[in-house]
């Protein structure tokens, strides 16, 4: 049977070990433009001391053999040392940080600063009209703060997007 | 300056040294500002070869035909700007072949790049996508190592281009020599040795088979010569029909009595009913492409399928197979032929004998059947042409690369190949203009044998100028036109799918190829009917100069069979010749064989 039924789609975190060299994140990039495969998050820095290898994590989507794809093609890059699909490959723990700016005055502050403090958010900036908010956690926390601050005069944000790492003993 | 020493080397003399390291004897380049240091130190030694072509796109399908006739890595040479982005075509259709190729490209000076400077162009950029792997040298201590490092990724693995590009200031200051290193590299490790478990469930899936098939493909070129000799012993072995891609024609020989010929869009009747109809299909170095498959939910609909590729990405890419086996061609068919002497099953020997007596039914029909007038002027059919080039070039070491269209389609028909690397076609890209390079390259590694390119009217004209290399290195290449006065394939399409509106597929305004012929030193031929065809092919293969042969063939002329894009292989279309067009076979048939 060819399996070209409708199969469900899932979500991706893959981590990607890369040779810390130019070009490599283009290639990763192109990679996913070129054939159509969806971006979610991507970030990347160099994981090493002697700063030679940098760790990418790409959240995706797709089905399961579209995901076994993104891995395939990614593997076949000359720089690339591993691939590791977070998601199947046992649990892991994604985070992501944002910057928050909330501009608001009048009673607004004093509800926004309670929210701030239930989700841990730490003031890192503040002026009489506004605040900027810090705040790490999985991409869901994030966003539910988000949608929490919107009313209350959120401004602008800006996000990392995902880093992760498997739970455990495990290593990529 | 002659003592090449490692503290005053320049790096274009460096960059020739690691060059010859690695075995390189001829580049097909074309020069330009930014690479004059490596013209320089190019006269200055003899050790490497350089072949002039006469414009860059066709010094990167020298390069394949060479790679491709020979098993080597051909080697490129062209300048900045406009001489790197001429090349990006015949880059990627060395991608989509998977073809070792290294191009060197020059670049402006590091201090001038993203200055927009004169012929300046952001080459690492544009030929990401278009390459196996590329590189900007960006320090001269990196030059050697890079060169050694672009062969070996060039070259393993699945094969492909890389390129380097080099800016004019590394190829002028020293650059230190080093040789290749001996570990293996850092991140890229292609795997070639098959899991010994999926190989013996492979042996246990082809041993219970009642109707087995194996397709086979580029990669079983690739793997080089001794995978053709393990492919003939593998099918005798098991008593499978085979059936090739394009690409993979001559790895197992067209004469021997288990091929079916060619696959796919325009393949024969009796593969693409087998493949259709098989209960196990073994693919080997082939990638179920579009055009061999067609409608994917209807391909092989009761078959288990067994996938060997050396690129895992292939690998449940286009069609889910059961069994994936990751690995070099060679070395997953000496497992195979192991594990199937090691496995005492026996084969349902019946079953087998049904199979084929079902596959002769289909060979029966003759699906790539013609009918040629040998009356006095009769006009020429191109399938004609092609097997009488076939018949009077047997005995002779015969190579044959083609431009992209009907007559490349009936070359993969009529020509038979028993040996590999001797058919080089642009497969993946469909690049027209493929053809008359290719030869070039293949001359230039073979200089004794017969070298012809099956040309179209149109394609021809796409690299035509190379007329000029085959004239200054003397290279006898024999250009076949089948002159059917269309993009026959284009107009074919039209025909069948557009209504006959032949929007632009006319081949107005010809030149006179013959005397094209003589203008670029060479000899011109022409046939313009059946009286005429014999005299010509004699005449052109006893020619040691190049020529040009312009057979006038019939216009009207369709290639088929023909399985429409998105039809199913039991949809195809077979010729004028057979009364029924569709093909006889139904699901429910099949099931019940
Ligand atoms: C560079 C390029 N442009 C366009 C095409 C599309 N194309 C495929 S076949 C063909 C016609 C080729 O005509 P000709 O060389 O005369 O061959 P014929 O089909 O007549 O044998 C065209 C235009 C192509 N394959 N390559
Ligand atoms: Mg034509």
């Amino acid at each position: 049977m060819n399996a070209i039924v409708q199969e469900p789609m899932r979500a991706a975190t893959i981590s990607v070990l890369v040779e810390n060299e130019s070009g490599v994140l283009a290639r990763v990039i192109g990679l996913f433009s070129g054939r159509g495969y969806n971006i979610d998050s991507l970030t990347v820095a160099p994981v090493e001391d002697d700063r030679r290898k940098s760790r990418i994590t790409v959240v995706t989507s797709g089905t399961e053999l579209v995901i076994q794809q993104i891995k395939a093609q990614l593997d076949r890059l000359v720089p690339v040392y591993r691939v590791s699909d977070l998601s199947a490959e046992g649990p892991h723990i994604a985070r992501e940080l944002a910057l928050i700016k909330v501009i608001c005055g009048g009673e607004k502050r004093l509800e926004t600063l309670r929210l701030a403090d239930a989700f841990r958010a730490r003031v890192i900036d503040a002026t009489t009209e506004s605040f900027v908010f810090e705040l790490t956690g999985a991409t869901d926390k994030l966003d539910a703060f988000l949608e929490l601050m919107r009313p209350l005069g959120l401004a602008e944000v800006s996000r990392t997007g995902v880093a992760a790492i498997a739970r455990g003993t495990r290593t990529i | 300056m002659n003592a090449v020493n490692n503290s005053v080397a320049s790096g274009a003399e460096t960059l020739l040294r690691a060059l010859k390291a690695q075995g390189v004897e001829v580049i097909f380049g074309y020069p330009g500002g930014a690479v004059l240091p490596i013209y320089d130190a190019l006269f200055q030694q003899n050790a490497i070869r350089h072949i002039l072509v006469r414009h860059e796109q066709a010094a990167v399908h020298a390069a394949e035909g060479y790679a491709r006739s020979t098993g080597k890595v051909g080697v490129v040479l062209v300048t900045s700007g406009p001489g790197a982005t001429n090349a990006v075509t015949g880059l990627v259709d060395a991608l989509m072949d998977s073809i070792p190729v290294v191009c060197l490209t020059g670049q402006v000076p590091t201090h001038l790049i993203g200055n927009d400077a004169f012929q300046e162009a952001d080459t690492t950029g544009i030929t990401r996508q278009a390459t196996k792997h590329n590189y900007l040298v960006k320090r001269s201590d990196d030059l050697a190592r890079i060169v050694h490092e672009a062969f070996h990724v060039a070259r393993t693995g699945r094969p492909g281009p890389v390129l380097i590009d080099l800016p004019k200031d590394i190829l002028i200051n020293p650059a230190p020599y080093t040789e290749a290193p001996d570990g293996p590299h850092r991140s890229y490790r292609p795997r070639t040795e098959p899991d010994l478990s999926h190989v013996a469930a492979a042996v246990k899936l082809l041993k219970g088979a009642r109707r087995p098939i194996i397709y086979t493909g580029g990669g079983l070129i690739n793997a080089g010569p001794e995978s053709a000799e393990l492919i003939v012993a593998f099918a005798k072995l098991t008593g499978a029909p085979v059936t090739s891609t394009l690409m993979g024609l001559g790895a197992f020989p067209a004469s021997n009595s288990a091929f079916l010929g060619m696959l796919g869009m325009h393949g024969t009747y009796e593969a693409n009913l087998a493949m259709h109809g098989c209960d196990v299909m073994l693919n080997i170095g082939a990638r179920f492409d579009d055009r061999v498959t067609g409608r994917l939910n209807a391909f092989a609909p009761h078959s288990k399928k067994i996938h060997i590729d050396i690129d895992p990405s292939n690998i449940n890419k286009n069609v889910v197979v059961d069994i994936a086996i990751a690995a070099d061609a060679t070395e997953a068919l000496r497992a195979l032929i192991a594990a199937w002497k090691q496995d005492d099953a026996r084969q349902d020997s019946a079953a087998l004998a049904e199979w084929w007596r079902m596959i002769e039914t289909w060979r029966e029909k003759d699906s790539l059947r013609f009918t040629q007038s040998f009356e006095t002027g009769a006009i020429i059919k191109p399938q004609h042409a092609i097997r009488r080039l076939w018949e009077k070039t047997q005995g002779r070491e015969t190579y044959v690369t083609t431009e992209v269209g009907q007559h490349q389609m009936w070359a993969a028909q009529h020509f038979r190949f028993d040996k590999p690397n001797r058919w080089m076609t642009s497969g993946g890209l469909g690049t027209m203009g493929y053809g008359l390079p290719a030869a070039m390259g293949v001359q230039i590694a073979h200089p004794d044998a017969l070298v012809i390119d099956i040309a179209g009217e149109a394609s021809i004209l796409m690299n035509i100028q190379e007329m000029g290399t085959l004239a200054q290195y003397r290279l006898p290449v024999k250009i076949f036109i089948l002159n059917n006065e269309y993009m026959g394939m284009v107009r074919q399409w039209q025909e069948l799918l557009h209504g006959g509106r032949y929007s632009e597929s006319y081949s107005a305004a010809l030149p006179d190829f013959v005397r094209l012929a003589e203008s670029f030193h060479a000899v011109g031929l022409r046939a313009e009917s059946i009286d005429d065809l014999d005299r010509v092919i004699d005449e052109m293969l006893a020619t040691d100069r190049p020529v040009i042969a312009d057979i006038h063939v019939d216009r009207a002329e369709n290639c088929f069979p023909m399985i429409p894009s998105g039809a199913a292989h039991n949809e195809m279309i077979l010729g004028p010749e057979h009364e029924a067009s569709a093909a006889g076979i139904t699901d429910e048939g099949l099931v019940l064989v």
